[in-house]
């Protein structure tokens, strides 16, 4: 119970002192404060991604429902923190660099991740089996999964202009990140993710009691 | 003389919230017929697709064995067949065609002579290449009791053996599964009477 | 006496020869890859016409045209058995490794008729610049591959739902996106003159991708197949 209160104050701290303290990129000014909240967002997006293969392996493994339920549980949260990322960037983008979409590696590599979850609940919402569901969502989640390296390494290398979009939060990083700056930074990312992860675990314990009930068996 | 066991302990399989069988246990040895009853709709088929590994049993344990060693799912998939009214066999390949793909994909090879004979045997002589799509329902019925011969099986499974069959398509069945049973497990999934003596044990499948 | 002692390669062989047999007589998926092919060149042809094409445009409306035809063909392999029925059949006689490996093959030969029909109806449309006929065909090669590579499993895997053509393309783009975006750059360049050396990047990635989809759809498959 304790540590919600202190999330819960971690957060609103965080929330509070990401808009008084002063912007932390010059150059870009106010807008550079989204940085605080996309960054920590797109981070969870793979992190999600990442619990939801590991899950599904598991799954695939031992054929226990409550693997494929925290597998869903993952991807869904990760679905959702992919679209605020990809908003959060979106609007980054058109207040410092003019236009909403660039296919910059970074903004490509969000877009394709977003695609995978789409692509992942599409898939289940097409199978009215229920192992059958499982095992096929699995089995994508994994595969899916395994194209991630060459978005990392590929992409970056093939964008066909060479936008110095991302040199300039990189240079923010190196540059300005005062200690203030580092403090909310990361603050803001250590307790979205343990607020990412208790959502999870809220998730995960609501899909196995609805399960529990409809089927009348432990899992 | 090598020795097959088959074992299934507590079976039990549903899917959802439908049950479908439960509390399924039997052993069979080689030599042994079981027979599967219970009324129209209540998991016979299902039953023996959980048997095959065409579903995963929801509680319960299958074992094949072969003197008295566990055999992996490969080797029980190289050593059991299936005829069903349900199973379907290529029908833009002819008979002899699909009879040659399916002994091929499972390792094994197989002679014009061997095939011939076959043909003869379960009354399809001359018709052997002829595209199945052509067959009628007893035709196909019998091309498949081809197919399943030819795998040698030590396990045979047959859903409702003689549906689609007439007189004379019975009287082959019946001396395929008396030849069967000498000399394999055989599982018999039916509710026609004359199937079911064929059978030493029963397994009542309700609802 | 049937004996049961052939190995993979042979169990794989007969899944393929079996496949591109009953493919021969109803040449069902040949033909919807062929028109949709065909068509989308037609009218990408037509709309653009011939002047003021960039290498690069080039590249890209071949790989979106060849992405096209591979969405409306390389999953009949495994649809035709689900909705034939015949796959209990072949679950129960045959190794699923076996199976993969066959539909892959069958998926390869179908990619590879169409790119040779494609390919220079292509260049004939849009009297497309190319020095190095060899290295383009390389690049062409590699890409079916990887096409196949990604594409053979996702169909295995949408077979089995409802509502099969358009989850097809939704489950595949993501995984292709890559892929696509390593044969646009390569063939973009080799339209521009490029030599072996100036696309090795590209020819290492594209390597290495249908090498690693196909190990992946290896350890999967089975996943897929069964129950």
């Amino acid at each position: 119970m304790w540590w919600k209160v202190i999330l819960f104050v971690g957060l609103a701290a965080v929330i509070v002192f990401s808009f008084i303290t002063p912007a932390p990129q010059q150059v870009i000014g106010e807008a550079s404060r989204i940085f605080y909240y996309h960054i920590p967002m797109a981070w969870i997006a793979v992190l999600a991604f990442a619990m939801a293969m590991v899950y599904s392996v598991r799954y695939l493994r031992s054929k226990k429902f409550i693997e494929d339920i925290r597998a869903r549980s993952a991807a869904a949260l990760g679905l959702l923190f992919s679209i605020l990322a990809t908003i959060s960037g979106s609007i980054f983008a058109k207040i410092s660099w003019g236009s909403f979409w660039n296919w910059d590696p970074r903004e490509t590599s969000i877009f394709i991740l977003l695609l995978i979850y789409g692509a992942y609940f599409a898939l289940r919402g097409a199978v009215a089996v229920e192992e059958k569901r499982a095992s096929l969502s699995a089995v994508y989640a994994v595969f899916a999964f395994v194209t991630v390296p060459f978005l990392v390494f590929v992409v970056p290398r093939m964008a066909p202009s060479l936008h110095p979009n991302d040199s300039v939060i990189d240079a923010d990083l190196q540059f300005t990140m005062g200690a203030s700056v580092r403090i909310i930074f990361f603050s803001s990312l250590a307790l979205f993710t343990v607020m990412y992860l208790w959502i999870f675990n809220l998730t995960c314990r609501v899909g196995a009691l609805y399960r529990k009930i409809i089927e009348e068996e432990d899992i | 003389m090598t020795m097959y066991k088959l074992s299934a302990v507590n079976l039990g399989k549903r899917f959802g919230t439908r049950k479908v069988f439960n509390d399924i246990s039997f052993e069979l040895e080689t030599g042994r017929t079981l027979a599967v009853v219970g009324p129209n709709g209540s998991g016979k088929t299902t039953l023996l697709l959980t048997l095959l590994g065409g579903y995963h049993p929801s509680r319960g344990e299958i074992v094949f064995y072969e003197n008295d060693q566990k055999l992996t799912p490969d080797t029980v998939r190289d050593k059991t067949a299936l005829v069903a009214p349900y199973l379907n066999l290529y029908d833009s390949l002819t008979a002899e065609e699909n009879l040659v793909f399916f002994t091929a994909v499972s390792g094994g090879s197989v002679t014009g002579k061997e095939l011939n004979s076959l043909f003869e045997r379960v009354g399809l002589a001359g018709r052997a290449d002829d595209p199945v799509g052509s067959y009628s329902s007893g035709m196909k019925q019998r091309l498949k009791y081809a197919a399943a011969i030819l795998k040698k099986p030590e396990f045979l499974f047959l859903d409702e053996p003689t549906s689609n069959l007439d007189d004379d398509g019975k009287k082959i069945v019946f001396d395929i599964i008396e030849e069967f049973k000498q000399k394999s497990i055989v599982v018999i999934a039916t509710n026609e009477a004359e199937e079911r003596n064929f059978a030493e044990q029963i397994c009542r499948v309700d609802q | 006496m049937p004996n049961k002692s052939a190995g993979l390669t042979s169990r794989a062989l007969s899944v393929y020869s079996k496949d591109m047999r009953v493919e021969l007589r109803s040449k069902y998926a040949f033909n919807a890859i062929l028109m949709f092919g065909i068509t989308s060149l037609a009218v990408v042809s037509f709309t653009l016409g011939q002047t003021g094409l960039s290498p690069r445009l080039l590249a890209a409306l071949f790989w979106i045209i060849m992405f096209f035809a591979a969405m409306a063909g390389l999953a009949q392999a495994f649809i035709r058995e689900e909705e034939a029925g015949t796959v209990l059949a072949l679950k129960l006689s045959a190794d699923p490794t076996a199976v993969y490996l066959g539909k892959l093959f069958f998926n390869f030969s179908l990619m590879a008729l169409i790119s040779a029909v494609i390919t220079p109806v292509f260049f004939i449309f849009t009297d497309a610049p190319v020095d190095n006929i060899l290295l383009f065909v390389l690049v062409l090669i590699l890409g079916v591959i990887g096409l196949c590579a990604a594409t053979t499993i996702v169909a295995a895997i949408i077979s089995k739902a409802s509502v099969k053509g358009a989850l097809f393309a939704v489950l595949s783009f993501p995984i292709l996106f890559v892929l696509l975006l390593l044969l646009v750059n390569a063939s973009a360049k080799v339209l521009e003159g490029a030599t072996p050396g100036g696309i090795g990047t590209e020819l290492q990635g594209l390597i290495a991708y249908s090498g690693v989809m196909i190990t992946a759809s290896l350890m999967l498959f089975k996943f897929v197949w069964q129950e």
